[in-house]
């Protein structure tokens, strides 16, 4: 994504928050008459709501299309899936699926626009969206800080999301994890990949902290979750050392005593709602970005 | 064959390229009649067309010893129909079909099976490769010397490796005193958890990758394996820098161990994602490496360290192809671009001498699988390849014979083509046109 759009992006989620989420909704209806599909080939609660909820503060039917156990499935074609989509006739779609690049392929194929709601290990643009605005409300900018990313970076869309974000505003980035779990062939001037988590938090001006993923068996490599607590925890200990100052984020749901400690997010609460909220606010401008109407608000 | 000489050709001025003879004369004059090579002076030869060779190369037998062509069971991808037809077209004469098809030609009936429709099909000759295992499921020996009597050439599990170390040593030992090599398809399935090369384009796509460890650890097994039995070893599709070394060590230590690349390994690296991103037409097992390791398959091609080059020839329907780049099958279609594949990777840029390239087409392929063959010599059967070595042409899987489009070179300009095919002196393809119609049976 360009810098000029990410702004765009953020500037838009900014003003959507100034005005009041559900006020949106009431004075300019900015979509009303629009269609708008969650496809999520994958479960997902967060993003899904929060896709739904910002297309119905925009005026717009949202549509929540059930894939899992219907033929949008396993063995289906790329094409075929997207014959059935456009059947729908909607205006846009929203895209979740567990292999990456699927949203990229069917975006290809459709004449609609299509938002990439998470896809694989690939990228969560919305999520990279919502970080950036989140740290950006904190600290009033992005570029020179220091984000630190914690966790199982190489399966994780939202590293990436978050990665390509912040360096694309000029922010400085520690990718840290277990090495087994880190890419190693990434390349950047403002990018720094190291397993040592103490090292790593020293300059962080932001720490977002990844849900480990059990289901995915990514962890297949490590002894135990309370060795990777151990080492890559973000415990009470470790919090207490970091300055108040120091934003300290989770994608959620979190793993409370495995990446995250209980007593640490009651510190971080405030903040983790409001990524949660921002959320709401950056899809809002996504779907409105997309729909052509950014400019309206 | 028929006693009375009733068929023939002259081919003029033509550049035999004869790497089983190591002869590259520039400018030939050569007869063929009833299938066979005869002397360029033979008094019959005036009763038949003369074919004006001039600015072409001929070269005799070229074998692509790695193909899958789907029959038995999976003839929605191929049949050996398509595949031989594939085959004529690319400027193959010999083809080795790998023994993975469903059931897998694991027995001395299917065996003859391969051979009797490569016969009557009479477009390519057919050289068959056995199953190691019984169904390839890495448990027991199959009937390997049954198979051999019957015509197998070599053994492997090709799609998937021999994983146990032991039964790998008994297939080598075993194997050797008939003798025939022991194919491997060397990958360590623990390691192996990707779908492209493990590298910094696969971990921006988010695509899970597969180091190149993951066969390199499996080669250096083989190669101490066959040190160990004197057996002999062929490495299928190698792709990996430390593999070259396994290789190599095994060389200098005059081990029986070969090895093969494919000319998308050697033409192409995981740079290739970046234009085809998520289509999993780049899908292929081994994956498409780094720009470094192709460098050192091309050095390795170069340095005698590989015998041949083959195309792993893996056609897949498009539907198939069209799934997700998680669900969509590993493998390219590439018979039809074997031989321009190998020339443009090569001998376009320098790198090796025409007879170089060509004798990893022929005389490498037949040391493998112990075929012997005189090269172009009076008496031996014309099968042929004519190249135009200056032909560019772009690469438009609609126009395949094999059924399979799947290839990541589509669109592609590669120099050199071959022109004409022919097999025991019937023209099997001419001017990209293959000739099938009335083709009697091969012996």
């Amino acid at each position: 994504m360009p810098r000029a759009l990410i702004e765009d992006l953020v500037d838009g989620a900014l003003r959507v928050k100034a005005e009041g989420l559900g006020a949106v909704r009431s004075r300019r209806q900015a979509l009303a008459g629009r269609s708008v599909v969650n496809c999520f080939f994958e479960p997902s609660t967060r993003t899904k709501t929060s896709f739904e909820l910002a297309g119905k503060y925009l005026g717009a039917d949202v549509v929540n299309f059930q894939t899992r156990g219907s033929s949008l499935e396993k063995g289906e074609t790329l094409e075929d899936t997207v014959r059935t989509l456009e059947a729908l006739a909607l205006d846009v779609l929203v895209i979740r699926h567990a292999v990456s690049g699927v949203p990229e392929r069917l975006a290809q194929a459709v004449t609609i626009p299509v938002i990439n709601a998470g896809d694989g290990f690939h990228e969560h643009p919305t999520q990279g969206l919502l970080d950036v605005l989140t740290v950006y409300e904190a600290r009033g900018r992005i570029d020179g800080l220091h984000l630190v990313i914690v966790g199982d970076i190489l399966h994780s869309r939202v590293a990436r999301s978050d990665l390509w974000g912040f360096l694309t505003l000029g922010a400085y980035v520690t990718l840290v994890g277990p090495p087994q779990l880190l890419p190693s062939a990434w390349h950047h001037e403002r990018l720094r990949v190291t397993p040592y988590l103490a090292d790593a938090l020293k300059e962080a001006d932001a720490v977002q902290v990844l849900r480990i993923q059990k289901e995915r068996q990514s962890l297949a490599g490590l002894p135990s979750w309370e060795e990777y607590r151990a080492q890559w925890g973000i415990t009470r200990e470790r919090a207490e050392q970091l300055g108040d100052h120091v934003l300290i984020m989770h994608p959620g749901p979190q793993n409370r005593g495995v990446e995250i400690d209980s007593e640490v997010m009651m510190r971080t609460a405030s903040q983790i709602s409001r990524q949660v909220t921002n959320g709401v606010a950056v899809r809002m401008a996504a779907l409105s970005w997309v729909l052509g109407g950014a400019d309206e608000h | 064959m028929s006693t009375e000489r009733t068929t023939g050709v002259r081919i003029r001025g033509v550049r035999v390229i004869d790497p089983f003879r190591d002869v590259d004369s520039l400018e030939e004059d050569l007869g063929i009649i009833d299938g066979v090579f005869v002397r360029a002076d033979d008094p019959e030869l005036m009763r038949f067309p003369a074919l004006d060779g001039r600015g072409l190369w001929l070269v005799p037998r070229i074998v692509d010893m790695h193909v899958h062509f789907r029959e038995p069971g999976q003839t929605w991808k191929e049949t050996f129909h398509t595949g031989c037809r594939a085959a004529a077209h690319g400027g193959v004469t010999g083809v080795a079909p790998m023994p993975n098809t469903t059931p897998v030609i694991d027995t001395p009936e299917w065996v003859e099976w391969e051979i009797q429709r490569g016969r009557d099909i009479g477009l390519v000759r057919v050289f068959p490769i056995g199953a190691v295992t019984q169904q390839s499921r890495g448990e027991a020996l199959a009937e390997l010397f049954r198979m051999y009597q019957k015509g197998a050439r070599a053994f492997s599990d090709d799609g998937r490796p021999v994983t146990s170390s032991a039964l790998m040593r008994s297939a080598l030992s075993y194997a050797a005193t008939f003798p025939a090599a022991v194919i491997n398809h060397a990958e360590d399935l623990s390691l192996a958890a990707g779908w492209c090369n493990e590298g910094a384009l696969a971990q921006q796509l988010g695509l899970p990758g597969t180091p190149e460890a993951a066969e390199a650890v499996m080669v250096w097994r083989d190669v101490i394996l066959a040190g160990l039995t004197g057996g002999r070893l062929h490495e299928a599709h190698v792709s990996s820098i430390e593999s070259l070394n396994a290789i190599r060590y095994a060389k200098t230590q005059n081990f029986r161990v070969t090895a093969e690349v494919t000319p998308h390994h050697l033409l192409l690296s995981d740079e290739a994602l970046a234009r085809w991103r998520y289509d999993p037409v780049t899908k292929v097992n081994p994956p498409l490496r780094s720009a470094a390791t192709r460098e050192a398959l091309l050095h390795a091609v170069k340095a005698g360290d590989i015998d041949v080059i083959a195309s792993d020839h893996a056609p897949h329907h498009a539907d198939e192809k069209n799934l997700s780049y998680a669900e969509a099958p590993y493998g390219i279609s590439g018979l039809e671009t074997l031989v321009a594949g190998a020339l443009t990777a090569l001998v376009d840029p320098g790198l090796m001498s025409p007879m170089e390239v060509m004798r990893r087409l022929t005389a490498g392929p037949h040391r493998v699988l112990g075929l012997t063959y005189p090269g172009v010599v009076p008496g031996a059967a014309a099968d042929l390849t004519l190249i135009d070595p200056r032909q560019r042409w772009r690469v438009d899987p609609a126009q395949f014979y094999s059924k399979g489009r799947n290839t990541p070179l589509a669109g592609m300009t590669l120099v050199g083509q071959a022109v004409a095919t022919m097999v025991q002196g019937r023209w099997t393809m001419r001017d990209g046109e293959v000739l099938d119609e009335g083709l009697s049976n091969l012996h």
